[in-house]
């Protein structure tokens, strides 16, 4: 179609044009956040999980971010200064390299985020005891936030696309947006930031401890939706946990909508929704 | 427009024109019809609604993808259902990319939280197609109900044809013509304790809420909330599935949605207040931020 016109339009409105595209592009690209993926004892799923937004991935990195570290995805040595950093996996504390990881990280970034349940939680890596080919010695892994503070948590396993695509949107809102964006991104990450302020422990005991013994729970269903390994189900209208299956990832406690609520955020769910969908077009 | 009854962009009284569905709805047939037509026009491919489980009236969710699955599930059950447990279930072993779903005001709380923060709900979030919410007081859960059915109004649980609260009065009907009222100071104490902290009575959050409170009997009240809601509800109003009164013309009307919704919301604010200081010195947690 812009073919056809151009055929009609006369040279001089065409030469505007093109200075205003160019004009724009520049100006996209100035304003890009500088975001990175950092590998600890995880498992790549997360990576995975964020690639698995497909053609939203090249939609962040064309206009909201610069990925400026990834072992797996980007040709870069060294942990370099980062506003947002995606910390995927705990941290082996026998292994003194994955300590100066985490710690360069922190003090390179503004804003680090623990994405998925070992960053989080340790999740999984909470079974190890070690003796594993090739380096048995590796016995002790602890989630990020026991060795550093974390700004935000994504919790799961995996974390979902979306829920990092989110927080990407989000974290770019928060520092490149409007005042009004500044504090719709401010608002949403908040119970995430909370979520990193309450500990490094996941289980589905929270789900007991922290909501059925507390009066909350209305059996509505969500835990054993969110469980990633079928552990939740419902017995006479309340979660029943095989606690044996459970890994920790702490998604049942986190997505539960009586674990935490945001009246601000969620009243206007339907704007937030079309917020993310517009940046993502 | 007062904040307990959330958004809304219409408000109107209204029933199915489906005979059959409303043979066997507690109302209007407001939300099997609403599902029925969403599924004959592809909106949806499949709701989560409550059907019957193992007992007589225990609840058991279920993805219905057809006309027939949806009749199955018809009419209010008065226990918990936890229908959020198959939304991701949904949109995998049944393959649902439209997924509708069915469920009180906390449900509904609780899918706009799986679309915003979608913790372990990998790609459900754009696939919810039409919430519906139904209005709600307070739910039980099942044992409670047995115990309201069988020892304070003394009649089976399989005898029993329809239940429902309203007047004042918890009523249970049976299918040998008994009916037994029980004043609502004998069900409060069998109430589930997490109702007791909702601030929702009108499912704010859904595309289209519904209940019966506000409409005369066979009738109900229905909000639609969002663009979606909007969406679907003209299509089926021009489709002829539902017959419409302006809640303005009808009694008792959006007065007493108004006045239930604000006692509602302001009896669990002061308990809220309460659990903040519920032992000496320490309290109880609450969950809004």
């Amino acid at each position: 179609m812009a073919t056809e016109k151009s055929a009609t339009i006369p040279s001089d409105v065409k030469m505007e044009k093109k200075a205003e595209v160019s004009k724009k592009e520049e100006k996209s690209v100035s304003n890009k956040i500088k975001a990175g993926h950092v590998h600890l004892s995880g498992c790549t799923g997360c990576l995975v999980a964020l690639a698995d937004n497909y053609q939203g991935l090249f939609k962040l990195l064309d206009d909201y971010v610069d990925w400026v570290y990834d072992l797996t995805l980007a040709d870069v040595r060294h942990i370099p200064e980062m506003d947002v950093a995606l910390v995927e996996g705990s941290v082996c504390i026998q292994d003194h390299e994955s300590v100066e990881d985490i710690k360069t990280t922190r003090n390179k970034s503004k804003i680090v985020v623990a994405v998925g349940g070992c960053a989080c939680y340790g999740n999984i890596t909470r079974f190890a005891r070690g003796g594993q080919h090739n380096q048995p010695q590796h016995e002790s892994y602890v989630p990020i936030g026991d060795l550093i503070d974390v700004d935000v948590y994504i919790p799961g396993c995996a974390p979902t696309p979306q829920q990092i695509r989110n927080v990407c949107v989000m974290a770019y809102l928060l520092l490149m947006g409007t005042e009004d964006q500044k504090k719709l991104a401010a608002n949403y990450l908040k119970p995430l930031m909370n979520l990193a302020k309450r500990g490094t422990t996941a289980c589905f005991c929270d789900l007991m401890t922290e909501v059925i013994n507390q009066g909350l729970c209305m059996g509505c269903g969500t835990c054993a939706a969110a469980c990633p390994v079928r552990a939740i189900t419902h017995e006479w209208g309340k979660p029943q946990g095989q606690r044996d299956l459970c890994i920790k990832c702490g998604a049942c406690y986190s997505q539960c909508p009586r674990s935490w609520y945001s009246f601000d955020v969620m009243n206007e769910f339907e704007g937030i929704m079309e917020i993310i969908d517009g940046a993502m077009k | 427009m007062g904040m307990e009854l959330g958004k809304y962009k219409t408000c109107v009284s209204a029933r199915s024109t489906d005979k059959e569905i409303v043979a066997k709805a507690q109302d209007g047939g407001i939300v099997t019809q609403l599902f029925a037509f969403a599924l004959e026009q592809g909106i949806i491919d499949g709701a989560i609604v409550t059907g019957l489980g193992d007992r007589p009236w225990k609840p058991r969710p279920f993805i219905a993808t057809t006309r027939e699955e949806l009749l199955t599930s018809r009419g209010t059950k008065y226990n918990v259902s936890p229908n959020v447990a198959w939304i991701k279930e949904a949109t995998r072993s049944f393959g649902l990319d439209k997924v509708g779903i069915v469920g009180t005001p906390c449900q509904m709380q609780a899918v706009r939280k799986v679309q915003l923060y979608p913790i372990g709900m990998r790609d459900v979030p754009d696939k919810i197609a039409l919430a519906v919410g139904i209005f709600c007081m307070e739910n039980f859960l099942y044992k409670s109900i047995q115990q309201l059915v069988e020892d304070h109004a003394g009649q089976k649980m399989q005898s029993v044809k329809k239940m429902t609260i309203g007047k004042g009065k918890f009523s249970v009907y049976t299918e040998r013509g008994n009916v037994v009222a029980l004043p609502l100071k004998i069900t409060e104490k069998y109430e589930q304790a997490g109702c007791h902290v909702c601030l929702d009575y009108v499912a704010n959050l859904s595309d289209v809420s519904t209940g019966s409170v506000g409409s005369p009997d066979g009738w109900s009240t229905v909000f639609v909330r969002t663009k979606k809601g909007d969406h679907i509800w003209s299509k089926a109003i021009a489709a002829g599935c539902f017959e419409t009164k302006p809640i303005e013309e009808v009694k008792p009307g959006l007065e007493l949605v108004t006045k239930l919704a604000h006692e509602k919301i302001h009896k669990n604010e002061i308990y809220l207040n309460k659990r903040a200081s519920y032992g000496v010195g320490k309290g109880l947690r609450n969950p809004y931020i």
